[in-house]
């Protein structure tokens, strides 16, 4: 069990020609992802990856010869507000946008746009989700999960690849992993997944790891204190981080003394989260 | 990226919100013409982008010509917060009744723009939020609907403004909105916007933050980065699409991801060392990125050692080994390197690492202790 992709799960890749969408088309069929087609404006009627995909002009077009429910997207900045747009209009449910750098204005008027067509957007600037044993949407290392009964749900890509890691050492595994991004302005955030995970039977555990900037880990600190059940971990980065200096993501930043690393640590304590020090220490506060 | 002040306010009169005649000068000499030019009193304000600029002695009135020169000489000999100053603007003064806030920015919870004013101007914002959160008004704006003249109207009546401004403030806020929009703004923000004793609105000062994320579609305000007021390390950071910020401590820092480059500077911390920088190689670094990051790492001498930790997913580790090859054959650094590569194509990447001579660590934990202890060995005793 899982939640928002598994074995049903038939994916379409937007901007599937480039470097990347190539790269990662092919480690989600390798992972044994239905991917069942692409899109790459003017390469329409052509195949990539030996013949296994086929690539289509637009979104609607893929959609009505492929059934495709669920869409990942590849495509640089400047264009992936638009690539959104086209996968809602094409009435793709849930869409996953890994592009990094786009515009937070553009991201207001996605938002607001697919909160009224009630779509689903993961990212953008997101590693994607990963059910092991299942489906792997996205950028996450296949190799680095296995199967098990944790819900994990992060702001960050590679901490979180860290994260799944630490848990196959110890023989733990994820329902599902999912990566909500670090923009400040996202789709899905940390209370529709800790939402989704309190609700599937097969996750017994959850895994929050959050960062500094916004106040979703102190909104999430709330949902949990009143409404989840099960046990939930979390870590959050940049202890050490200046405030007023964007740590990378668009997200990350301390502006006017809020959204420290220390308030959200007291606000999740406070919830009855246990909280580790560094990202190795999560399996043991799992135990 | 921060806009100074006359930036800001230039851009503000083409959308046709009233600001003070003035321009800018970079020496006192100059700052004098403009004053004889202008007539009358004059305000000399230092343009250095950070707060405070007022209680540091960087505003000051000028009666004259002479005195606006006088000022000037001083305020550009002055630091603000560690900034040089280097221009002053040159603003003919105003007869002010009353100061008012006005800004937009974008409320991350809401998802939307607001605009947030107060009849309490001229002080920061956070100020009056926290003393008086009663007198800021704010209305928050549908991103594909845009300001509507009714939102506007409805802030001029939450401030008490009388009605004779009413007209002449929703002009102000449409521009302010279209200015806010259509530059990309995080932030767009008059304070204080005056009523003057002739009984108009100006714009007195003005603020504006833009999205980086956004600066590719205004190449003409990307040009107006002051590149004199950040780090060298940063804009050439920036350059090769590098995200690098630079911190106290010795242990330089390389990582791929935002997330984990935070994360691997708190456990440095927690292991007792000090990071020396925040530094994100990005999704996808080629080898040339991760030598600049290297060279940049480089340039902060206080840098005792370096670890770098990589996990693979859009970032393949064999790129990233080639990367710190290529920068090790270009900058032959003589200090302790510990490496740690997990992820896509991570034994590609640590087979070519093999003979460089890296100290190379199995877990996050163990890569934090051993740079600490190589950064150690080679402080002075």
């Amino acid at each position: 069990m899982s939640i928002l992709v598994d074995k049903k799960t038939r994916l379409l890749v937007q901007g599937i020609t480039g470097n990347e969408g190539l790269f990662h088309t092919q480690q989600m069929l390798e992972y044994g992802t239905k991917v069942v087609a692409g899109t790459r404006p003017g390469k329409g009627g052509e195949w990539v990856l030996d013949g296994k995909v086929p690539v289509f002009d637009s979104c609607k077009a893929a959609v009505d010869a492929t059934g495709a429910n669920a869409s990942i997207i590849f495509v640089a900045a400047a264009f992936a507000p638009d690539a959104i747009f086209e996968s809602a209009d094409a009435g793709i449910p849930f869409i996953v946008c890994i592009t990094e750098g786009i515009p937070v204005q553009d991201m207001m008027r996605v938002r607001e746009y697919l909160d009224q067509k009630q779509v689903r957007l993961l990212g953008p600037n997101c590693p994607g989700l990963l059910t092991p044993g299942e489906a792997k949407v996205g950028i996450i290392p296949g190799d680095i999960a296995i199967p098990g009964n944790v819900g994990v749900v992060s702001r960050s890509g590679t901490l979180t690849y860290e994260v799944l890691y630490a848990l196959k050492l110890v023989g733990m595994g994820a329902t599902t992993c999912v990566g909500i991004g670090g923009d400040p302005i996202n789709g899905t955030n940390f209370i529709d997944c800790l939402s989704l995970f309190e609700d599937d039977p097969h996750t017994e555990k959850v895994v929050m790891i959050g960062e500094i900037g916004g106040t979703d880990e102190e909104k999430a600190a709330q949902f949990i204190a009143s409404r989840m059940t099960k046990p939930v971990v979390s870590f959050i980065a940049g202890q050490t981080a200046p405030p007023g200096k964007r740590m990378g993501h668009a997200g990350a930043i301390i502006e006017g003394g809020a959204g420290t690393a220390a308030d959200k640590v007291k606000a999740l304590e406070a919830a009855g989260v246990k909280v580790a020090k560094h990202p190795e220490e999560i399996p043991s506060l799992l135990k | 990226m921060k806009l100074h002040e006359y930036q800001s306010k230039q851009i503000f009169a083409k959308y046709g919100i009233p600001i003070p005649k003035g321009r800018v000068a970079a020496t006192a000499t100059e700052a004098r013409q403009i004053a004889e030019e202008l007539g009358g009193r004059v305000v000399v304000k230092s343009q250095v982008l950070v707060g405070g600029r007022g209680k540091a002695g960087g505003i000051r009135l000028a009666k004259s010509a002479k005195e606006a020169e006088e000022i000037a000489t001083q305020i550009l000999g002055m630091e603000i917060k560690g900034l040089p100053v280097r221009k002053v603007l040159v603003d003919l003064a105003a007869n002010i009744e009353q100061e008012i806030y006005l800004g937009i920015t974008n409320d991350r919870a809401a998802r939307r723009p607001v605009f947030m004013a107060s009849s309490a101007g001229g002080v920061e914002i956070e100020e009056v939020a926290r003393i008086n959160p009663e007198k800021i008004i704010k209305v928050h704006i549908d991103p594909l609907l845009g300001l509507r003249d009714y939102q506007a109207r409805d802030i001029a009546i939450g401030i008490d403004l009388p009605k004779e401004y009413w007209k002449q403030f929703i002009d102000i806020c449409r521009g302010l909105w279209h200015a806010y929009m259509e530059c990309d703004a995080t932030l767009a923000e008059i304070n204080p916007l005056v009523i003057l004793k002739e009984k108009s609105l100006m714009a007195l000062d003005g603020k504006m933050l833009l999205d980086d994320n956004a600066l590719f579609r205004h190449p003409d305000l990307a040009e107006m980065r002051d590149v004199d007021e950040e780090a060298t390390a940063e804009t050439e950071a920036r350059k090769y699409g590098l995200s690098f910020i630079k911190l106290d401590g010795d242990i330089g820092c390389m990582v791929n991801g935002a997330g984990l480059a935070m994360t691997t500077m708190d456990i440095v911390k927690l292991f007792g060392g000090e990071p020396a920088n925040f530094l994100d190689i990005g999704g996808g670094a080629s080898a040339d990125k991760v030598a600049a990051a290297m060279r940049i790492i480089l340039s902060d001498k206080n840098v005792k050692a370096i670890l770098f930790n990589v996990f693979g997913g859009i970032t393949r580790c064999d790129e990233v080994a080639k990367g710190i090859l290529t920068a090790l054959a270009e900058v032959k650094p003589s200090i302790p390197m510990v490496v740690r590569l997990v992820g896509t194509n991570a034994e590609e990447g640590r087979k070519l690492l093999a003979e460089a001579h890296m100290i190379t660590a199995e877990t996050l934990a163990d890569a934090a202790r051993m740079s600490v202890a190589a950064a150690k060995d080679r402080r002075p005793k």
